[in-house]
């Protein structure tokens, strides 16, 4: 595929076609949902927190364009496993790190939509963690 | 300059669609290495030299605050800037200058009807204002204004599987207890041409004053507001030709002397006294402030290009490229186009979607070929509802679009369709 094309490179296509993690979760102890008025994407996510504080289980549900429907799948993969602390954590930066694509500004905002549902999820007082 | 002057007579010649391009120095420019195609003129419309040109002059030349000053320079500016008026007044059928106000934008005037006309004005509790479901937000939010102030009840007119407005709903709807019906001229999403003439007679018939948003109407064919026989019609230069924050409401004289000015300040006013003021006339007391003076002249002279190629001529064309675009989009695995099938009954615009793909990666794959299409709700979140879809591409069309342009839109939605299928 042409250089051109560098948006639509096979990991995000893969994530927007085979989407990971993808369902509810019954049991979820965290949950948001979001949506980007200017473009109608919308994202929920539901975590399942342990006693130790770890997101042992993580799902999404959503509908919108490829970009913010692969970034919530990639962003599943990476906050499996870690601690809210940890999750609460993630920044912009590792989002569009594991993208590994350029964007544009209105783009950018698809790609972060996740982001925003997850430190939504899980709640207030994120800030002191991520100091 | 448009060199064929028979074009400007003839009705039936087709626009010299190369020798327009050559006015708009913007389709010079190269994206990516590949020359534009600006397929976003329901957005905002691209400048000829012409208008750019008229604006520049002013600042160079004859740059002066309109209306008091007594030296040559003022003079010049108001004699251009009231001139830009009488040019629209014409335009538009109007009987007098004096029914034209300038605004910042459509949104502006509507928000000046809701505000001077419907929270200022008589409106009681238990009246009714009769919308449509495919209005743009801005004839949508105004009148939730006029709702929470007033305690008016607000209802809409809903929409055909076509996109064509239920009139049998509007007569349901339409009764002694509505007082002001507002509807878009076209839709900016479907495209769906509303019968205006129908619906602000029956309007009148209940009593009602009829609100027409005309954004997308007056770039694209000929109108007459006394045809009409509407009493509001607001629309904005930008989409014309003209520059952007400029607009225009259209008023009848005698709904526009029930209207209050929605600016208070300088250049409305007849006498101010502390703790009390005076306004001056019909359509100053709606100008509070310096107005945007150049975008006004820019303005009159997008009306003279458009005159000088024939609303009918413009009309033709896009009728002809819409027809051969909705044929073409229709044609594609997987395309579904939103709207009226006929391109007579429609503006140039054409809203649809892919089963693939979404309208935002639409929109960034055909960025990369150079094609400027919109994607999204188009500030039209309840007809987005109303068609179950979370959003749509929309290509439209203007003068100096072509049929080659709509070929490389095709193109391009096949290589969409290669990428997401």
């Amino acid at each position: 595929m042409s250089t051109a094309y560098a948006m639509y490179q096979d990991v995000i296509l893969d994530h927007y076609k085979h989407p990971r993690n993808k369902g509810a979760l019954d049991n979820a102890t965290h949950r948001a949902r979001e949506s980007n008025p200017l473009c109608g994407d919308e994202i929920a996510i539901h975590l399942l927190v342990d006693g130790s504080d770890r997101i042992v289980e993580v799902r999404f549900e959503g509908q919108g364009c490829a970009i913010s429907q692969a970034s919530a799948s990639l962003l599943t993969l990476s906050v499996k496993g870690k601690t809210r602390g940890e999750a609460s954590a993630m920044d912009r930066d590792d989002v569009l790190r594991s993208l590994g694509i350029p964007l544009s500004a209105v783009r950018e905002a698809c790609a972060l939509l996740a982001l925003q549902v997850l430190h939504r999820a899980l709640g207030p007082g994120r800030e002191e963690r991520t100091s | 300059m448009v060199r064929n002057e028979r074009m400007a007579r003839a009705e039936h010649v087709p626009l010299n669609v190369p020798e327009i391009r050559k006015d708009f120095p913007i389709l010079r420019r190269k994206v990516r290495d590949k020359p534009i195609v600006y397929l976003d003129s329901a957005a905002t419309s691209q400048k000829p030299t012409q208008v750019i040109a008229a604006m520049d002059d002013f600042y160079s030349r004859y740059n002066a605050n309109v209306h008091r000053a007594i030296y040559e320079l003022g003079e010049e500016s108001t004699r251009e800037y009231e001139g830009a008026r009488e040019k629209v007044a014409a335009f538009l059928g109007a009987r007098s200058s004096s029914e034209v106000v300038f605004t910042k934008s459509t949104t502006e005037a509507l928000n000046l009807v809701a505000y001077g006309y419907g929270i200022k004005g008589k409106l009681q509790e238990g009246d009714e204002i009769l919308g449509t479901v495919l209005e743009h937000h801005s004839n949508h939010v105004p009148w939730h204004f006029v709702r929470d102030q007033k305690g008016v009840a607000l209802k809409y007119v809903g929409i055909d599987d076509n996109g064509r407005l239920n009139m049998d709903d509007y007569d349901e709807l339409l009764t002694k207890r509505t007082k002001i019906v507002t509807v878009a001229h076209v839709s900016n999403v479907l495209g769906t041409i509303n019968p205006v003439k129908e619906i602000a007679k029956r309007a009148h018939e209940v009593g009602a004053v009829c609100v027409v948003d005309a954004a997308q109407s007056v770039p694209h064919m000929p109108v007459d507001v006394q045809d009409i026989g509407c009493d509001f019609y607001a629309f904005s230069g930008h989409k014309m030709l003209g520059p952007t924050g400029i607009g225009i409401l259209y008023g009848r004289a005698e709904v526009l002397a029930e209207t209050e000015p929605l600016l208070g300040g300088g250049e409305m006013i007849r006498e101010v006294h502390l703790g009390s003021s005076s306004w001056t006339d019909v359509p100053f007391r709606f100008e509070g402030g310096t107005p945007n003076i150049a975008g006004a002249i820019g303005l009159g002279v997008a009306v003279d290009y458009l005159t000088k190629l024939g609303m009918d001529a413009v009309r033709g064309h896009e009728i002809e490229i819409t027809r051969y675009a909705l044929e073409a989009l229709g044609g594609l695995k997987g395309v579904h186009v939103h709207g009226p099938e006929d391109a007579r009954e429609r503006g140039g615009v054409a809203s649809f979607t892919m089963d693939a793909a979404h309208p935002h990666d639409i929109a960034s794959i055909l960025d990369v070929e150079g094609i400027c299409i919109r994607s999204g709700h188009h500030c039209a979140q309840p007809l987005m509802e109303r068609l179950r879809v979370p959003a749509t591409a929309r290509a439209s069309f203007y003068v100096y679009n072509d049929s080659e342009e709509v070929d490389r839109l095709v193109a391009a939605l096949r290589k969409v369709h290669e990428v997401f299928a």
